[in-house]
């Protein structure tokens, strides 16, 4: 493998050249946005991360200040009158260094911040806006930044003792099930979650079941095998770009109609809504999370389910799926359709909270403590359904949860949605 | 030139030139930055997304019932004493006499009397803001000479207001003056600070809801 997994990201001698970088690219919408803000400190509440501590720094747009006294002093309107009578302070290493902790370990981009805002403010997307300035300032995170660094090299985010190809082979001998693997044409093309491959394989080879069950003519591609994109964690966007490129070539290589998101959340936000623009065209083909594609099959009459024995269950919505990417009642069509007896959490749907693990935070060694305490929140409510079955449709949450069952040594164990719908399959598909 | 006639002749039409010069600005300042076209195949129709955009402008001005716990008291707070302010701009006979003169239309107002009670309540609304910002960790964490002045300076102009016409400590003439002169201020630091929200909110509301709603994210 690289050398890149032995790097740590260079601290950049001019962070005030990357700050006025982020003031001359931010562009008119998060000016807007950073204009907007009346500092009426209401998104804190919206926040797990101020919830669970009551530390005021945790305050969404708080985690923002540094480039937002950039944007006053460099773009915005009185820019020079700030200059001039210095109302504005040149962004120092020093801050930016301490607002690494605010942008990365206690953030998860799980936008509901962005839901509280009365003016309306997407604070979710400012941050990731922040955190691009921060990758380019050098204060992305070791973790983030070497799994980002070496993704981009090789496509896999860690050395591996085996390649992921390999693995997926295996997998598939395993659970006998057939793997389609560079197949030079296909109307969908796969990826997996790195997540799956390490922890999940029988997720792996839920999807494969799945699709070969749906005779959809699909394949996995070896040179575009992974669907997580550490460049967009750690807001490195020009790895988020080369990253995401692998698959987008190879989709477009195979000359797939669609490329088919599994159970990853961010890889959703990476692929279904930052992509083309990255790419600086339309996709030639749709991306759709498996979730939302096995509901379309269950609504076109090509999915038939058994009904399941998973109990009293409550599902974990993943919030790059749901809250940001707007797959809220796929999840919840293909539970009814298995008669799940659900029981939503108190905070469901687009307003849940967040796993804790989101944004690369479950990757950050230093954010464990600060993470475990947050996601006290969430596991409380879990608790609070009194359900036997924790469902999810993210292979990420699904690692937080059980992490978290380890630390805590909690009584529930994180399942896959996907695998839940595999292991419930009814023989009638007839395909036209 | 006496201080009432100072205040309501050449300083008013210089604080009109500044307020209304610096607010296009502030508006032109955001066309010249980059507009970024989003590629991203949309989930929802135009008209689907554009409507989210206008229930958005609703649907943020109070908050969803998730939240409604946590922050119901201090919006509801934040929302009387704007409440107030409107009432008082709006509906005092004089304030709808010196509009009237700017627009060509008057309206019928309120009461004085009924005027001087809104005018009491919204200046212990507006004590109530400023506890609050200075005694919320989270507000005064976030909270800048913006935030202090913009609170003072509209406070100062209903104080003086209230002073005025309750001609309490000095002549009508020189009170009104006073209060005007304060306008003329407000006016003036209008443009340069938070008091542009009055301009933002509901196009920020209807923006960002109107990009969610493409995605079909919550909003």
């Amino acid at each position: 493998m690289s050398e890149a997994s032995d790097l740590a990201q260079p601290i950049q001698a001019n962070v005030a050249g990357a700050m006025k970088g982020f003031a001359q690219e931010i562009g008119a919408l998060s000016a807007f946005r950073l204009e907007s803000c009346i500092h009426c400190g209401i998104c804190a509440d919206a926040c797990h991360f101020y919830i669970a501590t009551d530390d005021p720094k945790y305050t969404p747009i708080w985690k923002v200040e540094p480039f937002k006294q950039a944007y006053k002093r460099e773009t915005s309107a009185f820019a020079p009158l700030f200059r001039l009578f210095g109302f504005k302070r040149e962004v120092t290493a020093d801050q930016l260094a301490q607002w690494q902790h605010l942008l990365f370990d206690s953030c998860n981009m799980c936008g509901r911040c962005s839901l509280i805002c009365p003016m309306g403010i997407d604070v979710a997307a400012l941050i990731e806006q922040s955190r691009h300035a921060m990758f380019d300032a050098g204060l992305a995170p070791k973790e983030l930044y070497r799994k980002a660094a070496h993704q981009q090299a090789t496509g896999q985010p860690e050395a591996s003792a085996e390649p992921y190809r390999e693995q997926l082979l295996a997998i598939g001998i395993k659970f006998d099930v057939p793997i389609p693997l560079d197949i030079r044409e296909a109307e969908v093309m796969l990826c997996v979650p790195r997540t799956d491959i390490e922890h999940y394989p029988s997720a792996v080879a839920a999807l494969a079941r799945v699709m070969n069950h749906l005779k959809v003519s699909c394949t996995f591609r070896s040179d575009g095998l992974v669907a997580e994109n550490y460049g967009y964690y750690a807001g490195g966007k020009q790895w988020q770009r080369d990253i995401s490129m692998r698959l987008i070539t190879q989709a477009i290589a195979c000359k797939a109609k669609m490329l088919l998101i599994p159970e990853c959340g961010h890889a959703y936000t990476a692929l279904r809504w930052e992509a083309a623009d990255l790419y600086g065209q339309p996709l030639p083909f749709k991306v759709l999370s498996v979730t939302e594609f096995l509901a379309d099959q269950l609504a076109a009459g090509l999915l038939t389910l058994k009904t399941s024995t998973s109990g009293k269950t409550t599902f974990h919505d993943p919030c790059q799926l749901v809250r940001k990417g707007g797959v809220n009642e796929a999840p919840r069509q293909l539970m009814k359709a298995m008669g799940v007896e659900l029981h939503e959490l108190e905070n469901h749907g687009g307003f849940a909270f967040c796993c804790g693990g989101g944004g690369g935070v479950l990757d950050i060694e230093q954010a464990a403590p600060l993470r475990y305490r947050t996601m006290e929140v969430k596991l409380r409510e879990i608790d609070a359904t009194g359900a036997e079955t924790l469902l999810t449709s993210c292979s990420d949450c699904r690692r937080t949860f059980d992490d978290a069952q380890a630390h805590f040594t909690w009584d529930k164990k994180p399942n896959s949605l996907l695998e839940l719908v595999a292991a419930n399959l009814l023989e009638t598909v007839n395909r036209p | 030139m006496d201080l009432l006639s100072f205040a309501r002749g050449p300083a008013l039409k210089v604080a009109i030139t500044i307020f209304c010069l610096g607010a296009a600005w502030r508006v032109v300042a955001f066309a010249l930055l980059r507009i970024r076209r989003d590629l991203n195949k949309p989930r929802a129709s135009v008209f689907k997304y554009m409507t989210g955009g206008l229930v958005a402008v609703a649907s943020r001005s109070w908050p969803h019932r998730e939240f409604i716990g946590r922050t119901g008291a201090g919006e509801a707070l934040g929302y009387s004493y704007h409440i107030g302010l409107f009432a008082l701009v709006l509906l005092f006979a004089p304030h709808i006499a010196f509009l009237g003169s700017l627009v060509g239309v008057t309206w019928p107002g309120l009461p004085s009397s009924l005027i001087t009670i809104i005018s009491v309540v919204t200046l212990t609304l507006f004590l109530a803001v400023l506890f609050r910002r200075v005694t919320n960790r989270v507000m005064r964490m976030l909270s800048n000479f913006d935030d202090y002045f913009s609170w003072f300076i509209t406070m100062l102009v209903i104080v003086t207001g209230l002073a005025a016409t309750a001609h309490f400590g000095a002549p009508y003439q020189t009170l009104l003056g006073i209060h005007i002169l304060s306008f003329d201020v407000l006016l003036v630091w209008f443009p340069f600070g938070k008091l542009m929200h009055a301009f933002y909110i509901f196009p920020s509301r209807a923006i960002n809801g109107a990009l969610l709603a493409r995605k079909g994210a919550t909003s």
